[in-house]
């Protein structure tokens, strides 16, 4: 079997001692970045790009690293959810409804383990899912011309501002932003300057790092910073830790229901884990003899959303590694990483860097397993994080942040443009605007504008050759009624507000 | 309602002035069918276009912050921007302790522990990067020399 051998070499690479380590060491910091509230998968990864890559670590040993924050922060995110009723990211906002109840009847151990075992089972299900479906994709992308991944990039937006958002022209609008962010400095083709105003720290381009850190982190800051004192949270006392076999039996089948809805959400462009565990959990409540029980500390309530989320998480890698087109916020923060290092994800990345996506892949399975361990038997230590008191907490993710940045150029223009990012962020979060989009517009904004005037040159300037293949039409209609579509469903479901992945 | 209005008219602004720019770039001897201007100008348009629905049909307001509150966050962005200007002159230690000590005073009010926290986070942040990371941050004022 290829495959075996494949993920032979994967295992060689992941398994020398500085990607192990560092697998690890993402892993716990992953995990407390979930844990924390206001610190979620997106912002974390994003603080930690640039110092990564200030590090000198390479391509492979980066993305072990922050892969396994990403994952680790899916895990950890249900800890404050369970203990607090504050959920640690996004994701883990559906199993506050039951796992904050069962904490409060005096099971917050129980709730913990059995979210930790259904993270496992999901994250582990949606990697060995990357596994047989990446390298399936990664041949149908060879297939894809200029005119098919232009539309592409268009189904990213749509499916993102259709189905992640709650108002498709502010989705548009951050579209735009993004795109027309992109635009400004030298035009790869021509090499004129475009849009500069004559600034030369504009020539180089709108750095994504400065504008991902500013949107993500900054703005969180700044969210935090006014909502102070607002959310007031009873904490509940945690047990002993026992593991509650009979719960964990008896939703095996919710932990495979909700894996499956999960995976699919995040294959999908555009929905992401947030999307994955709030429709996992309306599924099993919809399916359930006794949805009465739901939101009152129902283990299944708890089941479902985790092994839901986490198997987005993995889902979501799936469209980034072999089409380059993230399928969520933090895999946008990915994608920036692989850009960063100078690695084109698509499907040339599985022939030409077997390496790197095998190391990852081995790399993923190896940080489940560390993520079990950590998350149940050593769940305590998580715990105690959760008291670190916000006058510590938030300068020191502010510091963070502001050194990531500062280290790759020692400007403070990149800084003030963070600053500025993250004060836009603010805003338009407060409007409902989602942020996700722009970060999508700038760092695919040159791909997509390369991809449609290579369409053009070959056609001579006929814009047919957009809808000139069965796919580059299968892909326009998908886009249309991705973003079409929720127009009519919204009243049908109600999703939870503001989706950051 | 006003926000959403307000957003989509400055929207609406920025849309006209963008196509206006573009309309200018310069083109090159180097031609491909579309050329440079293209695709911006189709970026300005859809912006200008999604701006009209919240003109049109805005949402409901958001909970903007009240004055305290505003006050606080205007004073942290007044801080962070501080520091961005200063932190190549004061170098790392000083500037991060102003900086974090500022920040943590927004959050709990009491004078020495945001001191204390100032201090601590700029010496652990330090030795964390430039000792065990690597990086090499200027840890004091330049000017006093090295």
């Amino acid at each position: 079997m290829e495959v075996f051998d494949l993920l032979g070499v994967g295992f060689a690479v992941a398994l020398t001692p500085q990607n192990l380590g560092l697998a690890v060491a993402g892993c716990i910091l992953g995990t407390m970045i979930g844990a924390l509230p206001g610190l979620g998968p997106s912002n974390g990864v994003a603080i930690l790009i640039p110092l990564a890559f200030s590090l000198g670590l390479d391509a492979t040993a980066a993305l072990v690293l922050m892969t396994s924050v990403y994952y680790g922060a899916m895990y950890g995110g249900r800890i404050s959810s369970i203990l607090l009723n504050i959920p640690g990211d996004e994701p883990a906002l559906m199993t506050t409804l039951d796992g904050y109840p069962m904490a409060k009847q005096g099971r917050a151990a129980d709730a913990l383990v059995l979210s930790g075992v259904a993270s496992f089972v999901g994250a582990m299900i949606a990697t060995l899912g990357l596994i047989l479906l990446a390298p399936l994709l990664s041949k149908i992308a060879y297939l894809f011309g200029p005119a098919e991944y232009f539309a592409l990039y268009l189904l990213a937006f749509c499916t993102l501002g259709g189905v992640a958002s709650n108002n498709q022209a502010k989705a548009a609008i951050a579209a735009a932003i993004g795109l027309g962010l992109a635009m400004i400095g030298l035009d790869g083709n021509t090499g004129m300057s475009r849009l500069t105003f004559g600034s030369l720290h504009l020539l180089e381009g709108i750095d994504f790092l400065v504008a991902i850190v500013g949107l993500f982190a900054v703005t969180e800051v700044f969210v935090f910073i006014e909502s102070q004192g607002r959310d007031s949270a009873v904490g509940v006392k945690l047990g002993k830790i026992t593991i509650p076999y009979r719960d964990i039996i008896a939703t095996r089948w919710t932990m495979v229901r909700g894996t499956a809805i999960g995976f699919v959400a995040g294959v999908l462009p555009g929905a992401g884990a947030s999307l994955g565990s709030f429709l996992a959990y309306t599924a099993e409540k919809r399916i359930a003899k006794d949805p009465e029980s739901f939101g009152k500390g129902d283990p299944r309530g708890v089941v479902a959303p985790e092994a839901g989320n986490n198997a987005a998480a993995g889902g979501a890698l799936i469209p980034m590694l072999t089409l380059g087109v993230p399928g969520s916020g933090t895999t946008a923060v990915l994608l920036a990483l692989l850009m960063t290092l100078n690695i084109t994800p698509g499907p040339t990345l599985f022939t030409d860097r077997p390496d790197v996506v095998w190391g990852l892949i081995a790399a993923l399975l190896i940080a489940n397993v560390v993520l079990l361990i950590l998350n149940v038997p050593m769940v305590r230590f998580f715990v105690k994080i959760l008291s670190v008191p916000p006058q510590i907490l938030l300068p020191a993710v502010t510091m963070i942040s502001f050194v990531g940045i500062y280290s790759l150029s020692g400007s403070s223009f990149d800084l003030m443009m963070m600053i500025a990012f993250g004060t836009f962020g603010y805003a338009l979060r407060k409007l409902d605007v989602p942020t996700v989009p722009i970060i999508l517009g700038i760092l695919l904004g040159n791909h997509m504008e390369d991809n449609l005037r290579r369409a053009m040159v070959i056609s001579g300037g006929d814009w047919k050759i957009l809808f000139s293949s069965g796919l580059s039409i299968g892909l326009w209609v998908a886009a249309i009624g991705g973003f079409v579509a929720p127009l009519f469903l919204r009243k049908l479901m109600n999703k939870p507000q503001r989706i950051t992945d | 309602m006003k926000s959403d209005r307000l957003f989509g008219l400055i929207s609406l602004g920025v849309a006209l002035a963008y196509i206006a720019s573009a309309s200018q770039i310069e083109t090159s001897f180097i031609m491909d069918p579309m050329g440079p201007k293209a695709f911006p100008i189709i970026i300005g348009s859809v912006l200008g276009l999604a701006a009209l629905v919240p003109i049109l049909r805005p949402d409901a307001d958001p909970q903007w912050p009240d004055r305290s509150r505003f006050m606080k966050l205007a004073i942290a962005l007044v801080v962070l921007m501080g520091y961005a200007l200063v932190i190549n002159d004061l170098g790392f230690l000083l500037s991060t302790t102003l900086a974090a000590g500022l920040i943590s005073y927004q959050i709990s009010a009491k004078a020495p522990q945001a001191a204390l926290i100032g201090v601590s986070l700029a010496v652990g942040l330090y030795a964390v990067f430039n000792l065990l990371l690597g990086l090499s941050l200027v840890g004091l004022p330049p000017f006093l020399g090295r």
